[in-house]
């Protein structure tokens, strides 16, 4: 019985181990900061976007839950640090960063009750509609938020008293890039753990993982609050960067560009939401280049080819390449053959 | 008080109309079909170039629009949402907001972002006093037409073969098939048929809701708060949930008018928590 637990930890411990292209990936990630210089406000938000997709695939990719309402999270975190910072609570940015995500995990740790019931259809209704009805409040209450105005007069203290937020954006990309890629371990140690495979039995069959004595809805309402956290980091990123908070924080616009961006880069696999917002931004930005009004037309029409063409033919084709790569990888750097198969894709 | 309650009986008959083909379809297929919206809005369009462009008289206008709709959606029915049916409710979440994307630009980009109205004839302009009621007569004509509209499907449903047909689909889809029902081709007409209401409704209702691109966006939240709160079981679940909802939000902007929609938001809520499967859903094994 030890031999399995062991064969057990052994696997899972190989399976967590970070693989060639990963590391490559982040080295690419971090040379982009001299690699485009001029390019740093889209780069920005671009990093923004990939934690903000990144908190949407901890719930749809490996819990399998629906939702239309992440800018519930990343709104209530913006202008929570928009205001402290303004009116000089927490002077600290990187303070405030983490207490606006805890605030915006509290909140989806309340909400989680609401949404773990009923079907799909449901789901999509009750956090649609928390994101919705944040807005309202926030219009409600114009006299602290600015309301349609928006949030301005917000001034962002140096990081650690030393970094200041820049014209050029340097400081700030630099500030965001550090943020999404501590997140993203954060979000891989937890996906790599026997809770994060607990959460991808749910999401295959949750009759079955109850009957294994997998506690479902805890399992759910941790990652749901986790997810939460981190889109709430993502929305004070923004506040924090721009030193701007508007009410479109909260649109439904915002969370379905971000299913999107999800599905762009493919769910279930963590870098599916840094590698969609890549695309998605630079789509975005040729896009309206080249029609600066009507960028949503072809958007429309990638997200419907998308699905016209079948998400799991995509994949399909993503799992060639990573097929391709790790094949130059295992003969680059010769490997012990896994346990269960190599990839690590959904079902 | 009561022309709020007129007005609101008024706003909510108009929500049917357009969101009772959603309630079928969803109902009937388990397809979520954001793009409802869309159909409305070319229904509404469709009357504006013809009513306001071609001098055709609003009385013909409102028919046209329902036939030229109700075809768009048969059209893209069979070509289109065939396909997708069989996925993933995410997969129809994603094509059919990647269809109203399009819609949206495309409107604009023919029709320009400004909103539009339709020229109504004066006989419809103005109100009258009924017991001392204000009653607009706009909202009158709206509340007889969708009145009529609803007893007239009650009664296809509950009378006609087709009726028939439909509510076993919707009950149960094996076993309809399994009897020889053409689960298909009841759906195509269904679709095509709530498609065409919802045109109508999109002609109507642009003098009330206001006609602009951005149409399917805005109101796609509360033809699904209807659909939700009055569930998909049957035809009269919905048709209460959009009263409440039309005289809710009419009340709701007049005595606080600086909530603005949170209170709806916040029934939808509660109802969604107290009941998952909708206010008036009958205990069906789905």
């Amino acid at each position: 019985m030890s031999a399995r637990a062991d064969e057990v930890a052994l696997y899972l411990k190989r399976r967590a181990r970070w693989s060639p292209l990963e590391i490559a990936f982040w080295i690419f990630a971090f040379a982009t900061i001299w690699l485009f210089p001029g390019k740093y406000l889209i780069l920005k938000d671009t990093a923004i976007l990939a934690l903000f997709a990144l908190s949407l695939d901890l719930i749809l990719g490996y819990a399998g839950i629906i939702s239309l309402g992440q800018a519930a999270f990343f709104g209530l975190a913006g202008y929570f640090s928009g205001l402290v910072a303004k009116y000089g609570f927490i002077n600290e940015p990187v303070i405030a960063l983490i207490c606006s995500g805890v605030l915006a995990a509290a909140l989806g740790f309340v909400t989680s009750f609401l949404v773990l019931r009923g079907s799909d259809l449901t789901r999509l209704m009750v956090t649609l509609g928390v994101s919705l009805m944040l807005g309202e409040l926030a219009n409600r209450y114009s006299n602290i938020t600015g309301g349609a105005d928006g949030l301005q007069g917000v001034e962002i203290a140096p990081i650690f008293g030393r970094f200041r937020f820049d014209l050029f954006g340097h400081n700030g990309y630099v500030y965001c890039l550090i943020v999404l890629f501590i997140c993203f371990v954060i979000a891989r140690r937890i996906i790599y753990s026997p809770f994060g495979l607990s959460l991808r039995s749910i999401k295959g069959n949750n009759l079955r993982a109850a009957a294994i004595g997998i506690p479902v809805k805890w399992r759910l309402v941790s990652i749901y609050t986790a997810s939460a956290g981190f889109a709430g980091i993502a929305g004070a990123l923004l506040t924090q960067t721009t030193a701007f908070c508007s009410l479109d924080v909260f649109s439904l616009e915002r969370s379905a560009d971000l299913l999107l961006v999800l599905i762009i880069g493919g769910t279930g696999y963590l870098y599916g939401g840094l590698i969609g917002a890549v695309i998605y931004k630079f789509l975005q930005d040729w896009l309206a280049n080249l029609t600066p009004q009507y960028w949503q037309f072809w958007i429309g029409l990638v997200l419907v080819t998308i699905v016209l063409i079948g998400r799991d033919r995509m994949a399909g084709w993503i799992g060639a390449v990573r097929a391709f790569f790790h094949r130059l990888g295992a003969r680059l750097a010769p490997r012990l053959p896994a346990l269960g198969g190599a990839g690590s894709k959904g079902p | 008080m009561l022309t709020i309650l007129y007005d609101g009986i008024a706003y909510g008959m108009l929500l049917f109309v357009l969101a009772c083909g959603l309630a079928v379809t969803l109902g009937l297929m388990n397809f979520i079909n954001l793009a409802h919206g869309a159909f409305a809005m070319a229904g509404g369009y469709c009357t504006v170039i013809l009513v306001n462009r071609f001098g055709v008289p609003f009385a013909f206008g409102l028919p046209i629009a329902f036939l030229v709709t109700a075809l768009l959606g048969g059209i893209f029915e069979r070509t289109l949402y065939v396909h997708v049916y069989a996925r993933s409710h995410l997969d129809q979440v994603l094509f059919t907001i990647g269809l109203v994307f399009m819609a949206v630009a495309a409107v604009d980009y023919t029709m320009g972002s400004s909103q539009q109205f339709v020229q109504i004839p004066e006989a419809l302009q103005g109100q009258f006093e009924v017991a001392g009621i204000g009653m607009g007569k706009y909202r009158l004509l709206i509340i007889v037409i969708c009145g009529l509209l609803t007893v007239a499907l009650q009664l296809i449903l509950a009378k006609t073969r087709f009726g028939s047909r439909l509510r076993a689909a919707v009950d149960d889809q094996r076993v309809a098939r399994g009897l020889g029902i053409n689960v298909g081709a009841v759906f195509g007409v269904t679709f095509a048929f709530g498609s065409g209401l919802a045109g109508l409704g999109g002609a109507l209702g642009a003098e009330i809701l206001g006609l602009d691109p951005t149409f399917p966006l805005k109101y796609m939240i509360y033809f699904l708060i209807v659909v939700t709160v009055g569930g998909t079981s049957s035809i009269t679940g919905p048709f209460f949930a959009s009263i409440l909802l039309g005289i809710g939000d009419v009340a709701g902007k007049y005595y606080v008018p600086k909530l603005g929609a949170f209170v709806i938001y916040a029934i939808m809520i509660v109802v969604l928590i107290w009941r998952p499967q909708g206010l008036f859903a009958r205990g069906t094994a789905r």
